[in-house]
């Protein structure tokens, strides 16, 4: 052996778990981003997730309704074990994190001695570090599953508790924090006043409305909705979903495979009504933004939609143009998670959905298929140019927010 | 090459790691049985902290010659380090990924020698 040896030191964190702090979690993107200069770029992650129900007593405390108020109160007072009050969704069949081996898909238990600000708003931050972005956009993750309430003044009831508490006790606590409101879209009239009502308020750049339902996009009492949305100026978000409980997506056996369709295929739907009923003719300053479902998905339905168009034109009288030129020209997409396996499929589907201004990138930290700013950096065939464009500066644009990150 | 203590080979159970720093490089440290690999901690995937990850078996489909399947085991044989930030899982013993062994992990020297585990690193001197 060499006479010249020296000891190692060890790793501080020998081994990740759901008590590792998100920092340390995401040192290596961290390290990346000072490598890369990320302090010199604008960067906005579109989509990123906290856990509402760790939160859920306080948030259903601003429910409005005194009856339903006061059971989310006793239920949770004197239930064990239960799962957050009127909250529908897949209960125990949640996968994420591959049998333990993604602690942070699982939980977050990571300490939190900072009590000037909401524990969310801690965590928020330390990923905000850690990922290198500007501003991060705040979506629920449970609460995806409303479209599927079957008491729809519930998904009313909660969006609103929701989005009332979000932006009265977190928001607050960090200018880079901003949210796109949860829209009620099972109940219109619900929906258009809540747009009403956050319109100005201070941290909501947009509207979302979570894909899984079954509600067409282009019904007759969405009009109103649509109209008051576009006249804010701010965007429409549909952010995927899965619904194991479709009964084609009820065939799959596996995690791996429902997750892969469903948040496709929601948006595959929800774009294919919006598109061939004629939605960005009907409102062409409104804009549509396509969250989570990746990217090669659009390419696929452009295509398909194409050529199906060309047949059957008499079918969608309102177009002026070929569905793909919509879809490239009228909607944004964020391209979490992003698809990497073929970089020529990759260029090209960049191509038909004019990356370089529509597409922006999104993280959905802390779920584990998430992505850091480097998915879009390290591409090969984009300059930095567009690479600056999609990490933030089409962000900016759509969402209106300050180019020189958040004051 | 320069050699780098990790320590005794008693520190190490079976199926068991270290993590260690050396300058900028973290270097994972892996017993299976009586053999020992070394492997960077970068994963090829999205550069996450590989080596933190936790250790699973291989799991197998438990297919009959009718090719019915009925569930899944564990091979108790091969053995995976699994990345903590998207799950991809590489082989201790050959570093690729069971599905592609195309995508593999950046090997690091390890030797054995008396009681101790010794990193053998190119160009850090």
């Amino acid at each position: 052996m060499d006479a010249l040896i020296r000891p190692a030191t060890e790793h501080p964190v020998q081994e990740i778990n759901t008590t590792t702090d998100t920092r340390d979690y995401l040192a290596k993107s961290r390290q990346d981003a000072e490598r890369k200069g990320y302090a010199d770029w604008l960067i906005v992650d579109i989509d990123a997730h906290h856990v509402e129900t760790v939160s859920w007593p306080e948030v259903t405390s601003f429910i409005e309704d005194p009856v339903v108020r006061d059971q989310a109160k006793m239920y949770h007072s004197e239930r064990i074990g239960a799962p957050p009050y009127g909250l529908n969704g897949d209960l125990g069949l949640r996968y994420q994190d591959v049998g333990g081996r993604i602690p942070h898909q699982s939980s977050q238990r990571e300490k939190v001695t900072e009590t000037d600000v909401h524990r969310d708003v801690v965590l928020t931050r330390r990923a905000m570090h850690g990922l290198g972005v500007d501003y991060m956009v705040i979506f629920p993750t449970p609460m995806l599953f409303l479209g599927m309430h079957p008491q729809t003044e519930m998904e009313v009831f909660l969006s609103r508790a929701y989005n009332r508490w979000l932006t009265e006790k977190v928001l607050p606590g960090d200018p880079g924090m901003v949210t796109l409101v949860v829209l009620p879209f099972n109940t219109p009239v619900e929906a258009l006043k809540m747009v009403e009502e956050f319109a100005d308020t201070p941290g909501v750049i947009g509207y979302c409305v979570t894909s899984t339902r079954y509600k067409p996009v282009h019904a007759n009492e969405y009009m109103n909705l649509y109209r008051a949305i576009e006249e804010t100026g701010k965007p429409i978000a549909f952010h995927a979903g899965y619904h194991w409980q479709d009964p084609s997506l009820a065939t799959c056996n596996t995690f791996l495979g429902m997750h892969s369709l469903g948040f496709a295929w929601c948006n595959i739907v929800h774009m294919t009504n919006w598109i061939l009923n004629g939605i960005p003719e009907r409102f062409p300053n409104l804009k549509s933004l396509w969250v989570e479902s990746g990217l090669s998905w659009v390419p696929f339905l452009m295509q398909r939609l194409d050529d199906q168009y060309l047949m059957r034109q008499s079918e969608a009288p309102l177009l002026k143009r070929m569905p793909s030129e919509y879809m490239a020209d009228n909607c944004f997409y964020t391209c979490q998670p992003m698809e990497k396996s073929n970089m020529k499929a990759l260029e090209c589907t960049f191509d038909m959905i004019n990356a370089k201004s529509n597409l922006l990138y999104a993280s959905d930290w802390p779920h584990f298929d998430f992505d850091t700013p480097s998915v879009i950096y390290d591409i090969p065939f984009l300059d930095e140019q567009a690479k600056r464009n999609i990490l933030g500066l089409n962000a900016a644009n759509l969402f209106g927010l300050n180019k020189n990150g958040p004051k | 090459m320069e050699t780098f203590n990790v320590g005794k080979i008693e520190e190490f159970e079976d199926k068991s790691k270290k993590v260690v720093t050396i300058g900028d490089e973290e270097v994972g440290v892996f017993r299976l049985g009586d053999e020992f690999f070394a492997w960077r901690n970068i994963c090829p995937h999205q550069g996450g902290p590989i080596c933190q990850g936790r250790i699973f078996s291989l799991v197998l489909e438990n297919i009959d010659s009718k090719m019915e399947s009925h569930g899944r085991i564990y091979d108790k044989n091969k053995v995976n380090i699994v990345c903590p930030w998207h799950g991809l899982e590489f082989d201790i013993r050959t570093g690729e990924h069971p599905g592609n062994p195309s995508i593999a992990l950046d090997p690091v020297s390890v030797q054995v020698d008396g009681d101790a585990v010794y990193l053998l690193i190119e160009g850090k001197t």
